[in-house]
């Protein structure tokens, strides 16, 4: 059936075809998810798979098709696979934060609400930096 | 056979790049709008990918490590904001 197709034909289009089926798939996790908390994984899924066999799809197919050893596809991949948790993270946190706030009627997701802290204590984002913090130079 | 790889992978990221923006325009929440801007930075990234085998040409590349830094930057820059009314405080 793929007599006359390359070895590099054949795992190009294999890669390709799973990486953007994969981002498909992300994308269509964030419409269908109930709530914040559960949709922030599925684009994780589509970041790192997803985007990860393309850009593989490209180192392969410039070294098979093309006799050219590239190497700004590793760094993308590599960036993204740094980025993506923090990005994620921040999100979760802005959700966290707009919501004891009540400044949104979004879902909470499936553990609920937040608890707040004990005590006099409060969560970082709340606090003013105060004498101590690193990087207060204020009292300098 | 290659084409029709590329053929359906443009598709498949344009579908995500619309259910993206059924997300950005639906909400609810303003964290559900940065998750989304962020996906579809994500999606525009694998297109630029898949264009820059299809020229056959490798400038594409650095247009797509561009777009993942800056995407990444706008996403924390927004989160940021949003968090303590500040970006670099």
């Amino acid at each position: 059936m793929i007599g006359d197709a390359s070895l590099a034909e054949v795992l190009t289009s294999a890669l390709i075809v799973l990486g953007s089926t994969i981002a498909l798939i992300g994308s269509w996790g964030l419409v269908r998810l109930p709530s914040l908390i559960e949709r922030l994984h599925a684009p994780t899924m589509a970041t790192t798979l997803g985007l990860g066999a393309l850009l593989a799809a490209s180192v392969v197919w410039f070294q098979l098709a093309r006799g050219m050893w590239t190497a700004h596809e590793l760094l993308i991949t590599l960036f993204l696979f740094i980025t993506a948790p923090v990005t994620a993270n921040m999100i979760a946190k802005v959700h966290l934060h707009r919501m004891r706030l009540g400044e949104t009627d979004a879902p909470p997701g499936p553990a609920g609400r937040p608890a707040p802290p004990p005590g006099d204590a409060d969560w970082a984002t709340y606090e003013a930096p105060h004498p101590g913090t690193p990087g207060d130079f204020a009292g300098d | 056979m290659i084409a029709y790889a590329l053929a359906f992978g443009f598709a498949a990221l344009g579908l995500a790049l619309a259910l993206n923006l059924w997300r950005l325009v639906r909400g609810p929440g303003l964290a559900d709008r940065i998750l989304a801007l962020d996906t579809m930075v994500i999606n525009v990234i694998g297109i630029i990918v898949l264009a820059g085998i299809a020229s056959g040409s490798g400038t594409s590349f650095e247009a797509a490590l561009l777009l993942a830094m800056v995407g990444f930057v706008g996403t924390v820059a927004f989160a940021k904001f949003l968090l303590r009314g500040d970006i670099i405080e």
